[in-house]
């Protein structure tokens, strides 16, 4: 049984429709990659995914159970977490509370708690007092990604980690991820940094207008069919 | 045969667009509204003295309703603070025909130029609030004003004052109308107030319709959706916001200066009152719909009738209308017009703006170059 | 001199008042952005309940302590059962429901219990007074009240910042979707606000019903002077709320001074004054 399935799974904001049928899996332990240009659907798929948008109750299945229609504090108490675009910290809590927060959730235990995360991240124990939002662009993402993993997840999803950080920021934030997977969580990336994505994940989907145009294994994926999926040409 | 030109190869001509707004509901619309306005404007003549009455009262509540409307619905900008300028109206319309002389018929406009004046420099004070807190601000202006004029021992202070029969004989054509209909002072008194209400009813429709049909109409449907798309659009939404709200305080200073004209005696806890100007307006427009031009109208009605059966029960009444609202708050936030428009997809006042393509357009005008002799 | 120095003092305790009506109001709009136009006659009602109970022989302090706790679990359905359900962008559905439910209640009261004026009495804490020396006395009643405002103030701010809960609820008042994200379930976190506003305006009530006469019509006016003070003070500061009551409490006392009918004149005025001249108010949070 996979960790994480979903069903033709369709959504919408208001009328307009942003999904058009998904169909993904993902098992436990694996890291998958969804990649896909601005306005392919990938937010939205994993919005809808953690419950930020409702689905059919049977299109989104985690450890067997269908959760597409339950609401995101529901699914996240389940094990599901977020590191939502844009980072989206608590601009009136301090670093320190803003992971705390990412705990509220108490879940069965696990290896991630304030002490791991600032293991994780070093340079946050230093300015775990300091308004979350003051820090650099590339701390607020160790904060988003911390605050992801204090609740224990099954599974951590992280939509577009790289945007707006330097190169080499984005090489440190990458390198904790398969310390990550090594804890138990298993990961679905949203990126549009494909060489990065192809890098780190076990398997990959592109995501185009809202359709799944290609999948497989990086290994398997030719340069060209990556090109031609991602644009739709 | 010879080479030539491919005539069937010319360029297709550029696409045209046209917006239309009226719809064959509208149009008949029209045209039952002329033959009501008449019967309205005859009335006096067939009628009795209370259905008058009660005539002037739903016609005042129905500008009053569509002021707040306009405001609230169309501007987003909820007031609850509408007592302000029917108060202001009043004590402007008693302050102008005992105090300096005018006659009532003046008065009552100026009046609503007036309360428009004061409007001004309240906008920017309250303009500075948003949402509930605007609302609640616009509700400390009128108390200010109503302390205000408390204090105005020549207008009555606290308890107020009646205008006096020099006043109340010196509307122009009172004696005409006590002549034509046979009827005594008090009586054509209020025959002309109600004439008076009845062509401000009117402007009032005509003027928010031809508002909403304007440019800055359309402006104001796109600040409803969404301000800071409106603004990236070069809409001035401050300056919108800002005509929105001074036209709809001389709509209502006029209003009350013409409620306090045919009442001819004022206080300021009436002429200020909450409940009066503000609570019942908001319900008559949110069962109506808020929103639309069609319901207010229906609203109007709508609440004539409540009164007129349960106001006797006093405070069971006015728990009944807190429970009206907010039972349309819960179950049908668009009131009975959003209701009726959205089952049945009709439009009296015609306000919709349906963009029509060349295609259409050829076909109506019947001159489709795809008919072929 | 004295009669100056004595204004101010009574200024301020009425300020402490004052600030009690609004500590309430300022929380539920910081979490919710949500203004609940029945707020006075909350206040209104809590006084009446403990009218009741201490009419029935059980002293003021006590019934409070039983009412309290009632008003919490109002305020919670209330929030949970109907206020809940109009979230969103619109601004009219809470509004026009706290507006029909201030109606509601003040006509229900008023059926109940008519319109005559009432008062809590406290025994002998109804008139005494505390000696400051220089003439001037204040009352031990709104001296009481004033350090209530403050404990109420502390405790919030404790709860805000020392607490799990108090975390939620800034996450929640912060980014509501993402906090959802932290598992954060909003609904529950708005009704606990609101029973937290219920439960202030329990003590609100006590001190309204002591101070002075009341009936169950007073609410809306309450309304007006817990906003003013919010409004004046800035919003998203408990401190800031503090200092606006004191502020509607100084000119409204100021003005009375001068001519009792200018009592509740000022206050507005004063407002008024304060938006024009500084339109976040004196103490707001800096980020908004």
């Amino acid at each position: 049984m996979a960790l994480l399935e979903t069903h033709d799974l369709t959504a919408f904001y208001g009328h307009f429709q942003a999904l058009y049928g998904i169909s993904l899996t993902l098992q436990a332990g694996e890291t998958v990659a969804i990649i896909g240009a601005n306005g392919a659907g990938k937010t939205t798929f994993l919005k809808t995914v953690v419950g930020l948008i409702k689905a059919q109750p049977s299109a989104v299945q985690f450890a067997g159970e269908a959760i597409g229609s339950r609401r995101a504090a529901d699914i996240v108490r389940r094990g599901i977490a977020l590191v939502p675009e844009g980072r989206r910290l608590f601009p009136s809590l301090s670093v320190e509370e803003n992971l705390l927060v990412g705990g509220y959730v108490s879940r069965h235990s696990g290896p991630w708690g304030l002490e791991r995360v600032y293991q994780l991240f070093p340079a946050l124990a230093e300015r775990r007092d300091a308004p979350a939002t003051a820090l650099s662009g590339g701390q607020q993402q160790m904060v988003a990604i911390g605050r992801g993993l204090m609740s224990n997840p099954r599974l951590l999803l992280c939509d577009e980690i790289s945007l707006g950080l330097a190169p080499i920021v984005i090489r440190d934030i990458y390198a904790v991820l398969p310390g990550v997977k090594a804890q138990g969580t298993s990961l679905l990336i949203v990126e549009q940094d494909i060489i990065r994505a192809l890098s780190v994940a076990d398997r990959v989907y592109c995501f185009q207008e809202g359709r799944v145009t290609l999948s497989g294994h990086p290994q398997d994926l030719t340069k060209d069919s990556i090109h031609a999926a991602y644009f739709g040409v | 045969m010879e080479a030539g030109v491919d005539v069937s190869a010319a360029p297709s001509p550029a696409p045209r667009f046209a917006v239309r707004t009226t719809t064959r509901l509208s149009s008949v619309g029209v045209i039952a509204a002329v033959g009501l306005v008449a019967a309205l404007v005859v009335l006096p003549a067939f009628a009795d003295r209370r259905l008058i009455q009660d005539l002037f009262f739903v016609l005042t509540m129905l500008v009053l309703a569509q002021s707040w409307n306009l405001l609230a619905g169309y501007a987003g900008l909820l007031s609850v603070g509408q007592q302000a300028f029917v108060g202001l109206g009043g004590y402007a319309l008693f302050a102008l025909t005992i105090m300096a002389g005018f006659d009532p018929a003046l008065a009552v406009v100026l009046s609503g130029v007036i309360a428009g004046i004061v409007a001004v420099p309240t906008a920017f004070i309250v303009f500075r609030l948003q949402g509930a807190y605007f609302a609640i601000g616009t509700w400390v202006v009128a108390e200010t004003m109503r302390l205000v004029l408390a204090q105005v021992k020549q207008l009555g202070g606290g308890t107020g004052t009646s205008l006096p029969p020099v006043v109340t004989g010196a509307m122009v054509g009172l004696d005409a109308v006590r002549r034509l209909f046979d009827v005594r002072g008090s009586a054509a008194r209020d025959v002309i107030a109600y004439w008076m209400a009845l062509t401000l009813a009117i402007l009032t429709l005509g003027s928010i319709y031809a508002l909403l049909r304007s440019r800055r109409g359309l402006a104001l449907a796109a600040i409803r959706d969404s301000e800071l798309a409106a603004e990236s659009c070069g809409v001035n939404a401050f300056r919108t916001k800002f005509f929105v709200y001074v036209m709809t305080a001389i709509l209502s200073g006029s209003t009350g200066a013409l409620i306090y004209l045919q009442k001819a005696r004022i206080s300021p806890d009436a002429a200020f009152s909450l409940l009066d100007w503000t609570a019942d307006v908001i319900v008559i427009v949110v069962i109506g719909g808020i929103g639309t031009l069609e319901g207010p109208i229906l609203g109007v009605l709508m609440f004539y009738a409540l009164q007129t059966y349960f106001a006797a029960t006093g405070t069971w009444y006015l728990m009944l209308l807190g429970g009206v609202a907010i039972a349309l708050m819960l179950f049908a936030p668009k009131g009975l017009w959003g209701l009726l428009s959205e089952r049945f997809d009709v439009q009296v006042f015609a306000l919709r703006r349906t963009l029509l393509t060349s295609n259409v357009l050829d076909k109506d005008a019947g001159t489709s170059t795809s008919e072929k002799p | 001199m004295v009669g100056w120095v004595d204004t101010i003092v009574q200024g301020v305790l009425l300020g402490g008042l004052y600030a009690l009506y609004a500590t309430g109001l300022s929380v539920i709009f910081g979490i919710m952005r949500l203004v609940n136009l029945a707020h006075g006659d909350v206040m209104v009602l809590s006084a009446f309940l403990v009218l009741v109970l201490s009419t029935a022989g059980i002293n003021v302090i006590a019934a409070a302590a039983m009412v309290a706790p009632l008003m919490f679990v109002l305020g919670y359905v209330l929030q949970s059962l109907v206020l809940n359900r109009t979230l969103g962008r619109d601004v009219l559905p809470p509004l026009l429901i706290t507006f029909g439910l201030s109606i509601i209640l003040q006509n229900a009261l008023l059926e109940l219990f008519s319109a005559d004026s009432r008062r809590l009495h406290v025994g002998a804490l109804d008139t005494a007074s505390l000696a400051l020396g220089g003439g001037i006395a204040v009352g031990i009643m709104p001296l009481i009240c004033f350090l209530v405002a403050i404990a109420v103030i502390v405790a919030l701010n404790l709860l805000f910042f020392r607490t799990t809960l108090g975390r939620a609820f800034r996450a929640t008042s912060d980014d509501v979707e993402t906090a959802q994200l932290m598992g954060i379930d909003n609904r529950v976190i708005y009704a606990i606000a609101m029973g937290i506003a219920f439960l202030i305006c329990t003590l609100a009530g006590v001190f309204l019903g002591a101070r002075a006469n009341f009936d169950p019509s007073i609410g809306p006016a309450r309304l007006i002077y817990a906003f003013e003070a919010v409004i004046i003070g800035g919003l998203g500061s408990l401190w800031g709320t503090l200092a606006g009551g004191i502020v509607v409490g100084l000119a409204q006392t100021i003005g009375a001074h001068i001519n009792p009918e200018w009592q509740i004149l000022a206050g507005h005025l004063a407002f008024l004054g304060v938006l024009v001249v500084r339109p976040r108010g004196l103490f707001p949070r800096a980020v908004d």
